[in-house]
């Protein structure tokens, strides 16, 4: 139990220390690296409660996917960045004070809702006995929650048709061939036979 | 509450974890106003909050619900970094710039 405290403690404060390096560091590169350092932290955390199967995804989804798509786009916009933090110093100070209220009210309802007695045991054991947690928890998604699980694939599907349209444009000045035009071109669009009267020329 | 161990852990602790996460942040929406980038990473933060607090509350209640929840919540994150990212994207391609503070285009 001495081992697993040490490493919620180390893993959470590495979670948060890292995540207001986030929203601090005056590089947003640095900013990215920092946000792969959180959620990899959440995910031995996820690992510590018993969540195996989402430990994985998280790393999946967020270091493989998300964190490289912020990083492509930090790395592709050419923006001065150091003029994006004029306002810092400003909203510091409210910013801090509002911060403050929120976290201390959050938790004092997280230790009210632990003493009221919403855990039900000690240890944490997300799944059953008899089974591992990706055992339950496709046992639970492909019955009860299938047509929940096909929404949330077609919102992919819609996110990824949207970032599509959005993002992609057609460049007038490049040529491109085009097929259809090439195939469904005749012999009488391109050629024409016209009567020349000698010593003139051939007027468009 | 009072725990039989000096070190043990209990679900306040990781609701205590992702109420600090949550807060850092509301926090990093607030100090970067111009930052387009930063606010969403930090909605990204507040997500993963709120995904601590689905899972801790699954795992203490022996519940796997909860997780399913934070798969769906996890997948809504995703789309939403991809989509915003796009329109960070064609924003700057129209503006040459992302602050975000002084981007009034919509009122015509």
């Amino acid at each position: 139990m001495t081992l697993m405290a040490i490493a919620f403690y180390l893993m959470s404060a590495v979670t948060c220390i890292s995540g207001l390096l986030v929203v601090t560091a005056r590089n947003p590169v640095h900013s990215v690296l920092y946000l792969i350092l959180a959620f990899f932290s959440a995910a031995g955390l996820f690992v510590l409660i018993g969540a195996e199967f989402l430990a994985m995804l998280l790393i999946v989804v967020y270091v493989g996917a998300v964190a490289v798509l912020f990083l492509f786009v930090v790395m592709m916009l050419d923006v001065d960045f150091s003029k994006l933090r004029q306002g810092f110093a400003n909203y510091l100070a409210p910013g801090a004070v509002i911060a403050l209220v929120l976290m201390g009210e959050l938790i004092l309802i997280a230790l009210a809702i632990s003493q009221r007695g919403a855990a039900s045991g000690k240890m944490p054991m997300a799944s059953r006995p008899d089974a591992t947690n990706i055992q339950t928890i496709g046992f639970e998604l492909y019955t009860t929650y299938a047509f929940v699980f096909e929404a949330a694939g077609f919102v992919l599907l819609v996110a990824m048709i949207g970032a599509i349209v959005l993002t992609l444009r057609h460049r007038t000045y490049v040529k491109r061939q085009d097929i259809f035009k090439q195939v469904t071109r005749r012999r009488k669009d391109a050629v024409a036979v016209v009567p020349a009267k000698s010593g003139e020329g051939i007027q468009e | 509450m009072t725990p039989a161990e000096p070190l043990s852990i209990g679900l306040e602790h990781y609701l205590t974890v992702s109420a600090i996460l949550f807060t850092i942040g509301v926090f990093g929406i607030f100090v970067n106003r111009r930052n387009v980038i930063i606010i969403l990473m930090s909605i990204e933060l507040i997500l993963l909050a709120v995904n601590i607090n689905f899972v801790s509350f699954s795992s203490y209640l022996h519940n796997v619900e909860g997780q399913i929840m934070a798969m769906f919540v996890l997948t809504v994150a995703a789309a939403e970094a991809a989509v915003g990212l796009a329109i960070l994207v064609t924003f700057f391609r129209n503006r040459g710039d992302i602050a975000v503070d002084d981007a009034s285009m919509m009122k015509g």
